[in-house]
């Protein structure tokens, strides 16, 4: 892979991008520089093997355990590593069918995931399903607009969460897709959901405001985009553009394959990114973050590399 | 003198009092990384996997019945025999459930066509047989319907052109796809009569446009998953040799 088809630079004019860059390497040693990487995956979907040699799209992609070597060498590299899913870890193989989740909660935190939020399939064995496999994840769930409040999952899933990386504070909230017409009302009982770009914007207003995060990140499961076939409906893109703040949106259930993240400009006109990384586990999400010391920025803002 | 060190520090000191607030995004790089086989798998993880995989692998593997042929959902164009089956099936399992709980029989089946997602093959039925043909987590429901409502769902079989599976139902149409003859366990169907129609959950919710159980006079979910029923019809046949019927028939004018 060729590293040079990969460059895209979308903040500012050719050459500022060197730049930065000698800029930043200059610093690498210093305190005063911060890489923050995130790793994420979504619509896992109990792939817990990989696909076998003769699978007619994925042959011999993804697996658990491998995933787990590959996040492990990154931890090593980068102790300042924070790792999210994006929901609907359930449904799709046996190992959901006989266990119900359990195995999927277990592994992820053997992986030491973060948190992740919750998808629609993630309802599939019902709300109580759900409660029943919460001993097994030591991970948080985080999910902004779905109030629990009358549900048994009251309490057990957080609207917001601040992790704290060296100096750098990262503020993480999750968005939940429409369970009306989705998910059988049976299953997510009294589950209310809430406008995804109203509780984004109070989110934000948290988590920048009030809290002072560095990075802001939404976990969301509402879709990649859905511009052509029904152009109302709010997905990962609209949001993107109608809020201001998240530096990252991890995307999930419309199982989109992208070549790349996207960069989205928001409401105020700064890049932000949007990335999912399909489904089934056969790959993995990484955006590495780089903060410097406030003294030494330069007119050229942000550099996006993607 | 120099004041050099000491103009060092200050700063120093003050970059370092206020550094929460003085970092700023310089540089943001992302990619995908694919997991591929040229990862090392960890064996710690792979370890813990094992013991749950084995459990499955047998399970799916064990031999619950035997099949006299190879039945597939396009052998017939009204009805077929794997879809008899599964209707049949499905029918004797929940009946006994359906009536220790409300004292009633079930009338009539439904299930979908494309709702049948493999073939039964010739030979052993497994576990896994069962994953196959019905992989999906839908439960069974009884909807409760007029006979004024059976006879749009009657309408809709006809026009629809498909060997949905169904039991207990009988009907025949013309080349017209008009109906000739539509009866229940061998009987009118009389317009003010309540039915007992043995569905899933997602076709009670209009999956396949089967918007006819909309209009109906009470549903009772009977817990009980479409792929269970199947797999404790196959635990209590020793074999199983379906056929196709005249349960729905095209007779020519």
């Amino acid at each position: 892979m060729k590293r040079r088809d990969f460059l895209q630079k979308t903040s500012v004019a050719t050459g500022a991008l060197t730049l930065g860059g000698l800029g930043l390497q200059s610093f690498t040693t210093s305190a005063k520089t911060s890489q923050i990487t995130i790793l994420h995956t979504n619509d896992v979907h109990s792939h817990i093997d990989a696909f076998g040699p003769e699978d007619g799209r994925n042959a011999n992609k993804g697996g658990v355990a491998r995933r787990a070597s590959l996040i492990e060498s990154i931890r090593n590299e980068n102790p300042n590593t924070l790792l999210f899913d994006a929901g609907d870890i359930f449904q799709g193989t046996p190992y959901f069918n006989y266990y119900g989740g359990e195995l999927e909660f277990k592994l992820m935190s053997m992986l030491k995931y973060d948190a992740s939020t919750i998808g629609n399939h993630d309802f599939d064995n019902g709300i109580d399903g759900l409660y029943a496999q919460l001993p097994y994840a030591k991970f948080d769930f985080i999910c902004s607009n779905y109030d629990f409040s009358n549900t048994i999952m009251n309490t057990h899933v957080k609207p917001y969460r601040i992790f704290k990386k060296g100096s750098i504070k990262i503020g993480v909230f999750g968005l939940g897709i429409e369970l009306d017409g989705l998910v059988d009302k049976n299953m997510y009982k009294e589950t209310k959901y809430l406008n995804p770009i109203e509780t984004a914007q109070e989110m934000t207003r948290i988590l920048k405001d009030d809290e002072r995060c560095d990075l802001i990140i939404c976990l969301s499961h509402l879709g990649y985009d859905y511009s052509k076939e029904n152009p109302n409906k709010i997905s990962d893109l609209k949001l993107a553009t109608a809020t201001k703040n998240i530096d990252l949106i991890i995307g999930g259930h419309t199982h989109t394959f992208l070549s790349k993240p996207t960069v989205m400009k928001n409401i105020e006109d700064k890049n932000m990114l949007v990335n999912q990384v399909g489904c089934y586990g056969i790959n993995l999400g990484r955006i590495d973050f780089y903060f410097d010391s406030e003294k030494n920025k330069t007119v050229s803002g942000t550099s996006i590399i993607v | 003198m120099d004041l050099k060190p000491l103009f060092f520090g200050l700063f120093l000191l003050l970059f370092i009092g206020c550094k929460e607030t003085h970092f700023y995004l310089s540089k943001i790089e992302g990619k995908q990384i694919s997991i591929s086989d040229s990862i090392a798998t960890n064996n710690e993880i792979e370890a813990f996997i094992k013991p749950y995989r084995n459990h499955i692998q047998k399970d799916l593997n064990s031999v619950l019945a035997y099949s006299v042929g190879t039945y597939t959902k396009t052998d017939g164009d009204f009805n077929t025999a794997i879809g008899n089956f599964m209707a049949d099936a499905i029918f004797d399992e929940a009946n006994p459930i359906f009536k220790s709980r409300t004292g009633k029989n079930i009338d009539m089946v439904l299930l979908n066509h494309g709702g049948i997602r493999s073939i039964i093959s010739k030979g052993n039925i497994t576990t896994r047989t069962a994953f196959e043909l019905m992989p999906f987590e839908n439960t069974l429901l009884v909807v409760e319907m007029k006979g004024t409502q059976i006879d749009s769902l009657v309408a809709y079989l006809s026009e629809a052109k498909k060997a949905h599976p169904i039991s207990k139902l009988k009907l025949v149409i013309d080349t017209d796809f008009n109906i000739i003859e539509a009866t229940i366990n061998g009987k009118d169907i009389e317009d003010e009569k309540t039915y007992y129609v043995l569905t899933n959950d997602y076709l009670y919710n209009g999956g396949d446009n089967m918007t006819f159980f909309k209009r109906n006079g009470g549903v009772h979910d009977l817990n009980y998953k479409v792929r269970n029923a199947l797999i404790d019809h196959f635990k209590k046949v020793d074999t199983i040799s379906p056929v196709r019927d005249d349960r729905f028939i095209q007779k020519s004018n």
